[in-house]
């Protein structure tokens, strides 16, 4: 075994971890803030609006995510006027790109994911707040959003850890996260199996604690789900 | 007598089916009506358009004596056409569910705190302090402040829900069978609340199968028949000295009270 290739450059494989979850987390966020409102707009009892977020989920579950980066990455090099425009030294940037195929992706599945969990709410739950007088942002933000992220979090826990392993196919766009450094390695040394296993070690790790973390916020707010006298 | 609520020829129907066919009621203060009929003669539609829960086709609702704005909707039904008119009234009539419809993520205390911190806008002090006064009006110990509506039985539960309705310090009570999803050894704790409440000149309008309740708590009860009031009276008169025939065989269907 040639671990020295891993030890000799834990430094690279730091800084690939910092840029995972940089990846990671500010595509989770802006994926979230996309996904509360457009999970009450897939509900909506108007089927143009419904439709319109149903064809956005469709479009970007139903296809691979790294023809979705490429489509973003390389493809839309393709527009002259959007290499003139001012967007343009954003769209340019791998690092943007990715976070923008992640933050679409992610997304149209957490939209999905939310739209399910506000469906789960009993109605007579929505109509005691009516009846109480709220308007429908209160009802919105004290009722409905709580409700639908509990019910939700054992499926958006799973989408926050495919998210994480997703992040490795920013490699591909020239992005050296833990992925990308481990490959970088195989290139130097031509050696395949310890650079790999140690970037499996550290998603691994990574998707530890979320999963732990995720234990934690279910045993706190989605115990009342599970509960019987 | 002062007038609390009243609605006046409440119309409704379900594309050809007419639930509600020109329903008027008056509520006084310390009215406590008791609305009762076979299922399917209107009476949870008609309670559920006082709030307008259920939009009605026609008609006009007036708290203590404030009209509230209705348009014609899209739809053909009414609408309120100032909705914070109508969230205001709302705040003013509080209603307690068949199906209790606790908020099931939220703890007893907050529960009870909601509506008054956001709708009427109390601090959290005040709130706290009037949901554990409430609390003990309706028979349950502090303990189940920190539970949450999964924990607590069925009659615990409703209990929980008339506490609700009443930390909104409402004109009027909404009650929409209240005992009627409650296994039978339950019923009892909740209509005694009930019982105290109209003991305590508090006005409640409420649909029920429970004919004892109807009979010895309330000051007037409506009989609805297919839409419309068949009869209406003092408890007494309704069910010792009917003469309408449909309302003498709904009773005579049930055991006498």
């Amino acid at each position: 075994m040639n671990w020295y290739v891993v030890t000799e450059n834990l430094g690279q494989y730091a800084a690939g971890a910092r840029l995972t979850l940089l990846l990671t987390v500010v595509s989770l966020l802006l994926a979230f803030c996309l996904a509360v409102p457009l999970a009450f707009a897939r509900n909506s009892a108007d089927r143009r609006i419904s439709g319109a977020v149903q064809v956005y989920t469709t479009l970007f579950r139903g296809t691979p995510l790294l023809v979705q980066l490429f489509l973003i990455y390389f493809g839309l090099a393709q527009f002259g006027w959007l290499r003139a425009s001012i967007l343009w030294p954003w769209l340019s940037s791998p690092l943007v790109c990715a976070i923008l195929t992640f933050v679409l992706n992610s997304g149209a599945y957490t939209t999905e994911i939310f739209a399910g969990g506000l469906r789960a709410i009993p109605k007579g739950e929505v109509e005691a707040a009516r009846a109480c007088g709220f308007s429908p942002l209160q009802a919105a933000r004290r009722i409905l959003i709580p409700a639908m992220l509990t019910r939700a979090l054992p499926l958006y826990g799973n989408e926050v850890i495919m998210m994480l392993h997703a992040t490795s196919l920013a490699s591909t766009v020239t992005l050296l996260e833990v992925t990308g450094v481990a490959r970088n390695l195989t290139l130097n040394y031509y050696i395949q199996l310890e650079p790999y296993a140690a970037a499996a070690l550290i998603y691994l790790g990574l998707t530890a604690v979320l999963v732990g973390g995720f234990q934690i916020l279910e045993a706190r707010h989605a115990r009342y789900l599970r509960l019987r006298r | 007598m002062t007038e609390k609520l009243r609605a006046e020829g409440i119309r409704k129907s379900y594309g050809t089916h007419e639930v509600l066919r020109g329903v008027s009621l008056t509520a006084g203060a310390g009215d406590v009506i008791s609305l009762i009929g076979s299922s399917g003669s209107g009476k949870s539609t008609l309670l559920r358009c006082l709030n307008l829960l259920e939009r009605p086709d026609a008609g006009r609702i007036l708290l203590e004596g404030e009209a509230l704005a209705l348009a014609r909707q899209r739809d053909g039904r009414l609408g309120a056409a100032d909705p914070k008119q109508l969230r205001r009234m709302r705040a003013r009539l509080s209603m307690v569910f068949q199906d209790f419809c606790l908020w099931s993520h939220m703890t007893i205390l907050h529960n009870l705190t909601e509506a008054p911190r956001q709708v009427l806008g109390k601090s959290r002090a005040e709130a706290e302090d009037l949901a554990r006064r409430t609390l003990a009006k309706v028979g349950l110990p502090e303990t189940v402040l920190n539970r949450h509506p999964g924990q607590l039985s069925g009659g615990q539960q409703q209990r929980v829900a008339i506490a609700r309705a009443l930390c909104m310090e409402p004109e009027v009570m909404l009650f929409d069978e209240p005992t009627s999803a409650l296994d039978p050894e339950r019923v009892a704790e909740v209509l005694k609340v009930m019982q105290a409440l109209a003991e305590e000149g508090r006005t409640m309008i409420v649909v029920t199968h429970e004919m004892g309740f109807a009979r010895h708590a309330s000051t007037r009860v409506v009989f609805l028949e297919e839409g419309r009031i068949g009869a209406e009276g003092p408890p007494e008169d309704i069910f010792t000295r009917t003469e309408n025939p449909r309302l003498q065989r709904f009773l005579a269907g049930r055991l006498q009270p």
